[in-house]
């Protein structure tokens, strides 16, 4: 009897908020509800998509950038999403599919580190936290395969080892650790071309800005569904940076000064691609 | 088969009342002061892991005295209490007033319902833009709640310690001041005269609930636990 009692307790002791929610509330989980299964595969739901993220490490640090702009099909959702996000003092995400589900996620992770942070009375290890996402990601795949995928970017300092971290993840939730510099999203493709010639080794905070806009810039270029810097509207693209003494986002100002060096540099060479 | 004997109900709940009372009065206080800066939370306590204060939310904090396991138990289940609701609805939904009354009902029901009630004494505190704002809720072993203001004092010798805070208390304090005062309370005048029983820094656990926490540190998450060095400092 006492030991069942004493197995009782220790089962119930969980530091994790989604475990919390999984046993007494399983209905606030994002990904906890299932499409009806006679929903036709051929014909994808119109929901907003968000879009391309690019992240790179810099000397001290890690730096991740997200374009403005949600697109639904052909029209644009909304030109004001933000898909970068700090997830605690350490580590920043951005994601990129499904915007409802992603944004949904992104609390969940957020209150998650959070409650263990308070439970425990101690930060989660990076790792710590990279597989936490993963293990989100995963309870995700259900719907994933019903075309609302959600694929995150994960940045963080390693206060242990001293060192910005990048990982990437699939919709199974596999988590792949990244050197230098990754992308993901619609734009992915075009954005990494460019950080594959922009990017070098010890980069300053300030030139991975620059960096940073600039791929994301070549990235709207080709890609529709991927927003540029918009001048009339003054919209610029959301960047955070970590290292050491923690997250931080780069203010408009440094942005707006950083996308207006692009677009004249650009408009000086006048060339057509 | 025997017969139980008659206990008539009054005597029941003191029993149980003075059970609890006991047990609470070994502990060490604890105080939770009001002041400009904040709303400070001062706690004897000798180790550097096992906490007496704890956040609780944003704004939120906890104080506690008694038996570890069962406070223990209780922060755990405001902090499960103040995440759900502020995941399902908003952070700024998360409210002393509503954490404070599950506790109540908490402890109510422990004590009528359970073979023996908890021995622990709380305050959940909260900070507010202004001093009017703040909120501070005493919970006892019994479920009983009450709503204070300026400072609350827990713990073995409750009545000395809040008799040497209510003379010196200002609404002008600002932290250091009330960190002084706490320990003014915590050692008692009288004992300091003969043997001066000078609290190292290492023996107290210091938080604060940042008024100011948006503009100051960037962070919406006010409560900031103090390590020794800052101790020593706020003290000298």
């Amino acid at each position: 009897m006492q030991e069942s009692t004493a197995n009782q307790v220790a089962a119930n002791a969980t530091s994790s908020f989604t475990e919390h929610l999984q046993r007494d509330r399983p209905e606030l989980l994002p990904y906890n509800r299932s499409l009806q299964a006679a929903a036709p595969a051929a014909a994808p739901l119109q929901v907003p998509h968000a879009t391309t993220i690019v992240a790179m490490s810099y000397d001290g640090g890690v730096l991740m950038a997200g374009d403005r702009r949600a697109t639904m099909g052909n029209v644009i959702a909304s030109r004001h999403i933000e898909k970068v996000f700090p997830a605690d003092r350490y580590s920043v995400l951005g994601i990129a599919g499904t915007a409802g589900i992603a944004i949904d996620l992104t609390r969940l992770f957020q209150v998650e580190l959070e409650h263990y942070e308070k439970i425990e009375g101690t930060l989660l290890s990076l790792e710590g936290k990279a597989n936490r996402l993963g293990a989100m990601i995963r309870g995700n795949l259900p719907l994933a395969l019903q075309g609302l995928a959600v694929v995150p970017l994960f940045a963080g300092f390693d206060t242990s080892a001293g060192v910005g971290r990048l990982f990437s993840y699939d919709v199974t939730g596999g988590r792949y650790e990244e050197r230098e510099h990754h992308s993901v999203g619609s734009g992915s493709v075009f954005a990494r071309g460019a950080l594959k010639k922009l990017w070098r080794p010890n980069l300053t905070a300030s030139e991975a800005t620059a960096v940073a806009v600039e791929s994301l810039y070549d990235a709207a270029d080709d890609d529709s569904a991927t927003g540029g810097p918009d001048v009339v509207r003054q919209l610029w693209p959301v960047i955070y940076t970590v290292d050491s003494s923690g997250a931080r986002r780069v203010p408009d100002s440094e942005l707006a000064a950083a996308s207006r060096n692009v677009i004249e540099a650009r408009t000086i060479a006048g060339r057509e691609a | 088969m025997t017969q139980q004997f008659y206990v008539s109900p009054e005597q029941l709940m003191k029993d149980r009342a003075d059970f609890a009372r006991k047990g609470i009065a070994r502990g060490r206080s604890v105080v939770v002061i009001s002041c400009e800066d904040g709303i400070a939370l001062v706690a004897e306590n000798p180790s550097p892991s096992l906490h007496k204060i704890g956040e609780i939310y944003d704004r939120i904090a906890f104080a506690a005295v008694g038996k570890y396991n069962e406070f223990e138990s209780l922060r755990q289940a405001g902090v499960r209490y103040a995440d759900v609701r502020g995941y399902s609805y908003d952070r700024e939904d998360v409210t002393a007033r509503g954490l404070a009354s599950v506790y109540a009902q908490s402890l109510g029901a422990v004590f009528t319902a359970e073979q023996k009630p908890f021995e622990v004494e709380l305050a959940v505190a909260e900070v507010g833009a202004s001093q009017a704002e703040d909120h501070l809720y005493r919970l006892t072993f019994d479920g009983s709640i009450a709503d204070e203001h300026s400072f609350v004092v827990m713990g073995g010798q409750a009545d000395k310690v809040s008799s040497v805070i209510g003379q010196g208390w200002r609404s002008s304090l600002n932290f250091a001041e009330a960190m002084q005062l706490a320990m003014a309370g915590l050692v008692p005048p009288s004992e300091a005269k003969e043997q001066p029983r000078a609290l190292p820094a290492g023996a107290l656990e210091v938080a604060l609930l940042d008024r100011n926490s948006e503009r100051t540190r960037g962070s919406r998450r006010a409560f900031r636990r103090l390590n020794d060095a800052d101790i020593t400092a706020l003290l000298a």
